[in-house]
C-alpha cells in the first residue's frame, strides 16, 4: 500500500461509477470525486432499482407479501423468507413443528453457501480473474440443483412458509446434501490453493480497505464486515432464533479489518454452514413439516414485531408493526449491505481506484437489496 | 531491380498475413482455451468446433458502424488503431522463422523491434487521449508508466543475450544457439548461472508490454470499463484487438530467439521452421493459461515488481555475464 | 532482506501452483451443456406458469371458487364462470363453470401462492421455461384454451 497522499480538493473531477458498470454488480452509482486516480470522495446514489417493497407490504396480505423477500437479496433469497416468517409467526403466534424448522436452516445455510459462492466468484472476477467464478458456479449448480428439487425454482424460493415450509423433503435431498459436503470441502481446498494463497491476490488485498470497528459501529454495519473488523457480532449466536442454539460452530472473527480479513470470513463461514448442515442431517426427525392449527388468514394482534436473523450479507431484519388488519400497518426492512455500503465514502477516501472497487467487492453488494 | 521488388512485395504479404491470420485464429485460441480451463467448450456454433468464429466475428466487426463521439480528438482518435497494428506487423519483417524463411534480415534486428515495441504504448496514449473518456485516459496514463517500467528490465536482460552472442542479428543469435536444448541461451549456464531466472524476467515482461493478464492495467474491465478502447466500435476496436494478438505473436517469437534456440530442435535433429512454430505456440499457450489463472495486479504493484525485483535482478544478471565473459 | 527473497520464493510458489490446478482442470470432463441442441430435465417440482387440470372427461377440474385469484400477490389471475343447471342422481344442481380463465404472465412471479390455495386440485405448474418473446400478447395465456389444444 503506498503511503497516503496529500489530496486536493481543487483539482478534482467527477467520475461516475455506474449506474451501469463492471464493478457494480447491478445498477449503483457511485459518484467518485477523482484526483489523479485518487478518489477523494464518494457518494453513493441510489435509486435505480427502487421498487417499494416496503409499501408494497402494507397493501399485501401476509401470506401475499411473501414472495417479494425473495426478490431483495435474490442470492440468499432463503434467509430473507425466513426472517419473515419468523416475524409473522412471532406475531401471530404460530407453533412450528421441529422438523421443519430443521429442514428451514438446512435450507437456509445451503442457500448461505451458494451465496458466498456467488461473491467468490464475482469478487475475483472484480479483481480480473475470471476463473475461479466458473469452478464457483460449477459447485453452486450443485445447491441449486438441490434446492430446484426441493423447492421447485432456482433462484427465488419462496419456500417457508409461515408455520413450517411448502413442502418436505425427500431421500433425494439427503443424499443429494450428504455427497454435496464432501464435495464443497474439496472445492474449498483447491480454493484456497488457487485463489486464496496466490500473491497477487494477498498484495491486492492485504492492508487495503481498512474498515474500523468504530466505522461499523457508526454505520451499523454487520455481517462479513464487521466481524472482519474484530466485532464478534453474529444473530445466530448473540440473539439465537430457529435452532440455530442447537448447532455447534464458530464465528470466524479477524481483527485485520482489511479486504483480506472478509475475504477470509467468508470463505470460514462456508466450512461453518457446512457443518451446521452435517448436524442438522444427523439430527434431523421425522414428523409433520406444518402445524395442525392454523389461521386460515393471518391477523397478527396488534403491535409492534421486530425479528432479525443472519442473511448471507449481516444482520437482516424486519419489524412488522399490525394494527390486527389483514395487512401489514407499516413494514420496515433493514438490510444489510444498504448499511455495509454507507461506510464506503469514509473509508475509500484517498485510495485508488483500483483499490476501491476491489473493496466494493469486499463489502459484497447486492444492489436490489441496498435499494429496494 | 525487379526481383527485389518483387521478393519485398512478397515478404509484406506474407508478414501481413501471418500476423492477421494469427490474429485472427489466436482470439479462437484464447476463447477454446479459457473454455477448456474453466471446464466448458467454449466457441462451438460456427462450424466444427467452432473453428469458423474468426472470419464471422471479422464479418461482424467490419460490418458495424464506425462511431466517432462527439468532441474527440479526431486525427489522434483515428490514428491510434493503425498505430496499434501497424508496428506489430513491421517487427514480423525481420523475424526469422528459420535460418532461411526470413523476410529481411537485418544485423540490428532486434533494436528494429524494440524501436518499434515502443511506438505500441503509443497508439495506448494516442487512443486515451484523443477519445475524450476520463476511463480510457486513465488507462492510457497507467499503459505509458507500464510500458516504461517493464522497457527497462526487458532491455537489460536483451543486453545480457546480445553480449553473450555478441550480435543484434536475430539469426545470429538464433543460429548461435544451434545444437541441443543445453545450448540455448536459457541453459547457458557457464555464461551466467542465472540465465533461467533471466528468462523469466523477459517473459514476465513480454506479458507485461502486451499488456497481457495478470499485467492489463490497460484495459482492467472491472475498474476502466474497457480501458484505452472504451470508445472504440467496429474495426477500430478490431485492429487494437488484432494488434495485441500480432504483439503475443512477436513476443513469444523473440523469447523463442533469444532464449530458446530459435528453430533448432531441442535434440539437435532436423530443426526447421515447424519447430519454432512448436515453441511459439506453447509459449503462447502458457500466456493464455496465465491469463485465465491469475487475478489482475494493480498498478503500484506492478511498478514494485518491476523496479523492485526486475530490473536488480536484470542488472545483476548483466554484472555477472560481463565479469564472467572478461574472465573467461 | 531475507524476507524480500522469501517472498519471491513463496509468492512464485503460490502462481506455480494456481497453474497447476488450472492445468488438472484443463484435462477434464466439460460440465456445460450445449444449451439449444441438450437440454436438462426440469425437476418434478419445477414451477413454471399454471395449467389447468382436467377430469377424466377433458373438462377442467376447476370449480371456479376464486380461491386462485384472490390468494395471488400480483393480481394476474382472472377467470370468469357462468352457473349451469345440472342433472345429479335426478335432481337440479346449480353448478359454476369456467367461462374462461386468464393469466398475465407479464405479472407473474411464480410464486406459487394460487396452486396452494386451490383445494380441488385444479392448477399445476407447467414445466415449460421457453418462454421468450417479443411481444406482451404472447403472455396472457388463455388457459382453457390450452387445455382444450392439449386435448386436441
Amino acid at each position: 500500500m503506498s503511503d497516503p497522499i496529500q489530496l486536493r480538493s481543487d483539482e478534482t473531477f467527477t467520475l461516475n461509477v455506474g449506474p451501469q458498470h463492471p464493478a457494480t454488480h447491478g445498477v449503483l452509482r457511485v459518484k467518485m470525486e477523482m484526483d489523479g486516480e485518487y478518489i477523494f470522495s464518494a457518494e453513493t446514489v441510489l435509486g435505480y432499482i427502487h421498487r417499494m417493497h416496503e409499501k408494497m407490504g402494507e397493501n399485501r396480505t401476509y401470506a401475499q407479501y411473501l414472495p417479494n423477500l425473495g426478490r431483495l437479496d435474490y442470492l440468499s433469497a432463503m434467509a430473507y423468507n425466513h426472517g419473515y416468517v419468523l416475524a409473522v409467526e412471532k406475531a401471530a403466534s404460530i407453533e412450528v413443528p421441529e422438523r421443519a424448522e430443521y429442514i428451514r436452516v438446512l435450507t437456509v445455510e445451503l442457500n448461505r453457501i451458494s451465496s458466498h459462492l456467488v461473491w467468490f466468484g464475482a469478487f475475483i472476477m472484480d479483481l480480473g480473474g475470471f476463473t475461479p467464478l466458473m469452478y464457483a458456479f460449477d459447485d453452486r449448480e450443485a445447491i441449486l440443483d438441490i434446492l430446484e428439487a426441493v423447492t421447485g425454482s432456482r433462484l427465488t424460493y419462496c419456500y417457508h412458509r409461515f408455520g413450517g415450509v411448502y413442502n418436505d423433503v425427500d431421500d433425494d435431498f439427503i443424499e443429494g446434501t450428504k455427497a454435496f459436503i464432501p464435495r464443497m470441502r474439496k472445492a474449498l481446498k483447491t480454493y484456497e490453493d488457487l485463489v486464496t494463497k496466490n500473491i497477487i491476490l494477498m498484495k491486492r488485498l492485504k492492508g487495503i480497505g481498512p474498515v474500523s470497528a468504530e466505522m461499523c459501529r457508526k454505520y451499523g454495519a454487520t455481517g462479513p464486515v464487521a466481524r472482519a473488523s474484530g466485532i464478534n457480532f453474529d444473530v445466530r449466536k448473540n440473539e439465537p432464533y430457529s435452532l440455530y442454539n442447537e448447532f455447534d460452530f464458530d464465528v470466524p472473527v479477524y481483527n485485520e479489518c482489511d479486504s483480506y480479513a472478509r475475504y477470509m470470513v467468508r470463505m470460514e463461514e462456508m466450512e461453518q454452514s457446512l457443518r451446521i448442515i452435517e448436524q442438522a442431517l444427523a439430527k434431523m426427525p421425522e414428523g409433520p413439516i406444518m402445524p395442525k392449527k392454523k389461521p386460515k388468514i393471518i391477523k397478527p394482534p396488534a403491535g409492534d414485531y421486530y425479528q432479525a436473523v443472519e442473511a448471507a450479507r449481516g444482520s437482516f431484519g424486519i419489524r412488522i408493526v399490525s394494527d390486527g388488519g389483514k395487512n401489514a400497518y407499516r413494514l420496515k426492512l433493514r438490510s444489510p449491505t444498504y448499511s455495509n455500503m454507507h461506510l464506503f465514502d469514509e473509508a475509500c477516501r484517498g485510495m485508488l481506484i483500483a483499490d476501491a472497487l476491489a473493496f466494493m467487492g469486499s463489502i459484497d453488494l447486492v444492489i436490489p437489496e441496498m435499494d429496494r | 531491380m525487379s526481383l527485389t521488388l518483387i521478393n519485398v512485395l512478397f515478404a509484406v504479404v506474407a508478414a501481413i498475413g501471418f500476423a492477421a491470420l494469427n490474429a485472427a485464429y489466436l482470439v479462437w485460441c484464447e476463447r477454446k482455451g479459457a473454455g477448456f480451463f474453466q471446464r466448458r467448450p467454449g466457441p462451438m456454433e460456427n462450424g466444427p468446433w467452432g473453428l469458423l468464429q474468426p472470419p464471422v466475428d471479422g464479418i461482424k466487426l467490419m460490418t458495424k458502424q464506425l462511431v466517432i463521439p462527439g468532441g474527440v480528438d479526431k486525427a489522434l482518435f483515428m490514428v491510434a488503431p493503425v498505430l496499434a497494428m501497424f508496428p506489430a506487423i513491421m517487427s514480423f519483417v525481420t523475424i526469422p522463422f528459420s535460418e532461411n524463411i526470413v523476410a529481411q534480415n537485418m544485423n540490428i534486428g532486434v533494436l528494429m523491434i524494440f524501436a518499434f515495441a515502443s511506438m505500441g504504448s503509443m497508439a495506448i496514449l494516442f487512443a486515451g487521449w484523443g477519445s475524450r473518456n476520463k476511463y480510457a485516459l486513465m488507462s492510457s496514463v497507467r499503459g505509458v508508466s507500464q510500458a516504461i517500467a517493464y522497457e527497462v528490465p526487458m532491455l537489460i536482460t536483451v543486453i545480457t543475450i546480445v553480449m553473450i552472442t555478441g550480435s543484434m542479428d536475430l539469426r545470429a543469435i538464433a543460429l548461435d544457439q544451434s545444437g541441443g536444448f543445453w545450448q540455448w541461451n536459457i541453459l547457458a549456464l557457464t555464461k551466467s548461472p542465472l540465465m533461467p531466472v533471466s528468462f523469466l524476467i523477459f517473459f514476465v515482461c513480454t506479458l507485461a508490454e502486451t499488456n497481457r493478464a495478470p499485467f492489463d492495467l490497460g484495459e482492467a474491465e472491472s475498474e476502466l470499463v474497457a480501458g484505452f478502447h472504451t470508445e472504440y466500435s467496429s474495426m477500430g476496436f478490431g485492429l487494437f484487438f488484432m494488434g495485441e494478438y500480432a504483439n503475443i505473436v512477436i513476443g513469444s517469437c523473440l523469447t523463442t530467439l533469444l532464449f530458446l534456440g530459435g528453430w533448432g530442435c531441442p535434440f539437435g535433429l532436423f530443426p526447421g521452421v515447424w519447430w519454432f512454430l512448436l515453441k511459439i505456440y506453447l509459449l503462447i499457450f502458457t500466456f493464455i493459461w496465465i491469463r485465465w489463472t491469475f487475478p489482475r495486479t494493480t498498478i503500484y504493484g506492478l511498478l514494485n515488481l518491476s523496479w523492485k525485483i526486475l530490473i536488480p535482478f536484470s542488472l545483476f544478471n548483466l554484472l555477472l555475464t560481463a565479469g564472467l565473459l572478461k574472465v573467461f | 532482506m531475507s524476507g524480500y527473497f522469501s517472498e519471491i520464493i513463496s509468492g512464485g510458489k503460490s502462481l506455480v501452483v494456481g497453474m497447476s490446478i488450472t492445468l488438472k482442470e484443463f484435462f477434464k470432463p466439460k460440465v456445460t451443456l450445449q444449451y439449444p441442441h441438450q437440454t436438462v430435465k426440469m425437476a418434478e417440482r419445477f414451477r413454471g406458469h399454471i395449467e389447468l387440470i382436467e377430469n377424466e372427461s377433458g373438462e377442467p377440474n376447476c370449480v371456479a371458487c376464486g380461491m386462485c385469484q384472490r390468494a395471488c400477490p400480483s393480481g394476474c389471475i382472472s377467470l370468469t364462470s357462468k352457473s349451469v343447471e345440472i342433472e345429479v342422481e335426478g335432481k337440479t344442481k346449480k353448478k359454476k363453470v369456467l367461462t374462461s380463465y386468464d393469466l398475465n404472465f407479464t405479472t407473474c412471479s411464480l410464486c406459487g401462492s394460487c396452486v396452494e390455495s386451490c383445494n380441488f386440485d385444479a392448477i399445476c405448474y407447467s414445466k415449460e421455461y421457453n418462454l421468450a418473446s417479443t411481444r406482451k400478447e404472447d403472455f396472457h395465456f388463455d388457459l382453457l384454451k390450452r387445455l382444450k389444444e392439449r386435448n386436441s
